[in-house]
């Protein structure tokens, strides 16, 4: 406990020093952020030209697409904007500049995790956040029952919580594979991708995958399903809809149980 | 301050050999060393590259897990609590920096005061001790990217005494450094040692940065601890030799003084070997009488030379 | 006699051997990044497969949109993959170190040297290029083959055309990345127009969806710009959309574009180099 607390701690204070570094060029940080914005804006503008040509896309409409796009891309804004530095690590350990850190009296994560916070990625954030907002007011048809109104905040933590499990997974996996950064990115900006649609169109075996492997499903498949009324591909029981914060859960727990594998790795072997 | 006893890490390093087989091989880095270092000692630690200086660095500041062996540093065990130990302990790596690269250094050290939670009078009055000591006063508001190597690693050493570590490792801390960084930095830590009995560590492949902070040197080489004593018993172990070079008026035949060899003619210059605990002023005035000199210099001896010399 | 005719042929022949060894350097260079080229091999395959799933449903929706079948909608996906690394579609690149070497004033020496700033970076990465389409291209599209039905072309001919395509696309990406690189004399830090860079290489190459889905004006301008020498092009010469007279003109398509930005290129690095002397770096 004692180590979370100085975790998030230093993590506060590294990330605070470059908001402050940030914000000395306002102009330049709300011009990166914008770009960061229309950049991830980029694959919205491609559904949006798909559904100019059909009003449904694996038996979902727009407006249901949206909800899954604005779910899972503000989680996974959140994550990228707290934790996306972590895939830094492994140019710090070919460089050696891994060491620096490790004789800190603060966590080596929370270091590396807000070394050169970018607060730009906040664009990334909004642009999910418009779209979600968007496909809220445009949806028809949704019973808006308590349950159905909370479960969408749950859902985005929940989401930014695995996804941030996937970056520290990612992180740590760079321990032994040092320049395989990229690898990552088919579980965080692929995942992003492949659940902006709806679990429809994709086939069982990749489905199950994304539910029992790498459980990207519970992003926002599972829940935005309840909220939109429809039965899963798979037939799970119906609680599944829920488990989203636990399934977080266990994922941030395997997470860090791989970190400090690789981080107890690196201090036994040096590279 | 520093205890350490049969100190010993073992690398597992796997090679290829073949097209996909891979075989494994121990490395033993450190095997098998001990030492004891008091509290407010300056101990220089060399040896050749890959000896295992490094290697023991990162086990006494907790970066590197030891195989085996009992180790203490101001009395927590490194690996263990590496995090509480850095709140005690100050580190200095020469080749890089532990610095904010893009920031101004002030701003480090801003952020540096938060982290190691340095009261407010205290940081003050180390910020300002190590500007004015290592002069640094303009260069507190230049990102670190920019200072030339000897300003940054004076920047290094300010920003690793802020929070008054006990103990302070130096790796390499003057390599690159030109003449005045060099001497700027060793009265520095001349005078942090005496003012505030910091005990320094230091590794270095510089002969005179040893001789000119440290009493007492340790040696290591493959592994293990060769040497661990006084600077002069180093050179009595080593039967290093210094060199006399003497410029004559004119190209003569090797001159011969007594206690010194002349292993080198060029032109009217000669080189004279000579033991490294003798001393020079009988040698240079027994030339001086004897032969038109012109010009002279005396070499210290090169700590590889004298390392080398200790396993031939 | 030998020395005579090193001297007759020295300058042509040492400036092709030059920027040839600088292109071989190029190709190593990415060659030995074995584990990053493997990731990339596997997060093109993973994209691969997601995208074209969506396509899938797509065409289910609207056979023949775009003017492609399924088969073709899909070789496109796969095509767009196996490019991506090769012909940077998403805009990253060289520029950034170049970027760098002008921030830091190191260009001033790249400037001095006896080779062309352009042909050097050029050779360069076409040569990280080659390397590319054979690490990181190849495979998926070979997963993507054993995946799905796409429509393959069996004629030899069609592929060389493909790879002389995707060679002059691979060109136009350079020229536009080394304006991008060029603009870093200009601006402070080269991140704003990275991003902008980025954002219209995704969008208007044909990455995400394949121009001729674009509505309307939008499509057609899209089509006429350089970045559709990058991928639609390359992907429609494989899909053999393009026949006899009508392969000509796309490859002077993208042959025209790739003078034209080689030739910005040049002019503006003219006017930066003057600037650096003017500086003095």
């Amino acid at each position: 406990m004692a180590e979370a607390a100085a975790g998030i701690r230093g993590y506060g204070l590294i990330v605070a020093m470059w908001v402050r570094t940030t914000m000395a060029y306002r102009l330049s940080f709300a011009m990166t952020a914008l770009g960061n914005l229309l950049m991830t804006a980029a694959d919205f503008a491609a559904i949006a030209i798909m559904f100019s040509h059909t009003d449904v896309l694996g038996g979902f409409t727009f407006a249901e697409v949206a909800l899954l796009y604005g779910t899972t891309s503000t989680s996974l804004g959140l994550a990228d904007l707290l934790l996306g530095n972590l895939d830094r690590i492994g140019r710090r350990i070919r460089d050696g500049t891994m060491d620096t850190l490790l004789v800190r009296p603060v966590p080596v994560f929370a270091q590396i995790a807000a070394d050169r916070f970018a607060l730009r990625r906040i664009g990334r954030v909004l642009q999910g956040l418009i779209v979600l907002v968007w496909s809220l007011t445009a949806l028809d048809g949704v019973a808006w029952t308590p349950v159905a109104v909370l479960l969408v905040p749950v859902m985005v933590l929940a989401g930014a919580a695995i996804y941030g499990a996937v970056f520290t997974c990612g992180a740590a996996f760079q321990f032994w594979a040092t320049d395989a950064a990229e690898v990552q990115n088919s579980f965080t900006y692929g995942g992003n991708t492949l659940t902006q649609y709806p679990p429809t169109i994709f086939s069982k075996e990749l489905v199950r995958g994304v539910t029992f492997v790498v459980p990207l499903a519970f992003v926002n498949w599972l829940p935005a399903l309840h909220v939109l009324g429809r039965d899963d591909p798979l037939g799970l029981p119906g609680w599944v809809d829920f488990a989203s914060p636990l399934v977080a859960a266990a994922c941030c727990a395997l997470a860090g149980l791989a970190w400090r594998t690789g981080l107890r790795g690196y201090r036994s072997t040096g590279s | 301050m520093i205890e350490v006893e049969d100190l010993e890490k073992v690398f597992v390093v796997r090679r290829r050999a073949g097209r996909l087989r891979r075989t494994k091989h121990e490395v033993r880095a450190v095997g098998g060393i001990s030492f004891a270092v008091p509290r407010g000692e300056v101990v220089g630690y060399i040896g050749p590259n890959g000896a295992g200086k490094s290697t023991t660095i990162k086990m006494l500041t907790g970066i590197l897990t030891p195989s085996s062996g009992r180790l203490r540093v101001v009395g927590i065990d490194p690996a263990r609590e590496r995090t509480r130990l850095a709140r005690r302990i100050g580190v200095v790596f020469g080749q890089r920096t532990t610095l904010w690269w893009d920031l101004p250094l002030l701003d480090s050290y801003r952020l540096m005061r938060r982290m190691y939670r340095i009261p407010d009078d205290r940081y003050r009055a180390n910020l300002e001790r190590c500007t004015e000591q290592l002069g640094l006063g303009e260069l507190l508001e230049v990102p670190v990217r920019q200072l030339s190597l000897g300003q940054r690693m004076r920047g290094d050493i300010a920003a690793a005494l802020l929070h008054d570590p006990e103990v302070l490792y130096l790796d390499e801390p003057t390599i690159g450094l030109d003449v005045l960084s060099k001497a700027k930095v060793r009265e520095f830590l001349r005078e942090l040692n005496a003012d505030r009995g910091t005990t320094v560590l230091l590794t270095t492949h510089d002969l005179s940065d040893i001789e000119q902070l440290c009493r007492r040197v340790m040696v290591i080489d493959h592994g293990r601890l060769m040497y661990d004593g006084g600077l002069d018993g180093l050179h009595a172990v080593g039967e290093s030799e210094r060199m006399l070079v003497v410029d004559l008026e004119r190209e003569l035949p090797p001159i011969d003084v007594a206690g010194c060899r002349t292993v080198r003619v060029e032109g009217p210059r000669q080189w004279l070997a000579f033991p490294a605990g003798a001393s020079a002023a009988p040698l240079v005035a027994e030339v001086a009488e004897r032969w038109p000199l012109v010009d002279l210099s005396v070499r210290e001896p090169d700590i590889e030379d004298v390392i080398a010399r200790m396993y031939a | 006699m030998r020395g005579i005719g090193a001297l007759r042929d020295a300058p042509a022949m040492q400036t092709v051997r030059l920027y040839g060894l600088v292109a071989a350097g190029g190709f190593r260079r990415f060659s030995t990044y074995r584990a990053a080229t493997a990731a990339g091999v596997f997060t093109n395959t993973v994209f691969g497969f997601i995208l074209a799933y969506t396509f899938v449903a797509l065409w289910h929706e609207r056979p023949q949109l775009g003017g492609y079948d399924q088969a073709q909608a899909l070789t496109f996906v796969w095509v767009g993959q196996a490019l991506l690394a090769p012909a940077a579609l998403l805009g990253f690149g060289f520029q950034e170190e170049l970027q760098e070497r002008i921030r830091s004033g190191d260009v001033a020496v790249d400037l001095y040297r006896p080779a062309d700033l352009q042909l050097w970076w050029c050779a360069h990465d076409l040569g990280r290029a080659a390397f590319q389409l054979l690490g990181r291209g190849v495979v998926p599209m070979a997963v993507g083959a054993l995946a799905f039905e796409l429509a393959l072309p069996a004629a030899a001919g069609t592929w060389l055309l493909f790879l002389l395509a995707v060679a002059l696309g691979c060109l136009v990406s350079f020229a536009i990345r080394y304006l991008v690189g060029l603009a870093a004399f200009w601006l402070l830090d080269g991140q704003g127009i990275n991003l902008l860079n980025s954002l219209v290489a995704m969008l208007l190459s044909g990455t995400l969806l394949p121009l001729t889905v674009f509505p309307g004006a939008f499509g057609d301008i899209a089509q006429a710009l350089p970045w559709a020498a990058m991928l639609q092009v390359p992907a429609d010469v494989l899909l053999g959309r393009h026949t006899g007279a009508g392969v000509a003109g796309a490859l002077a398509f993208q042959a025209a574009w790739a003078v034209a930005l080689l030739a910005a290129g040049r002019a503006l690095q003219s006017v930066a180099t003057r600037r650096v002397v003017v500086q003095g770096g």
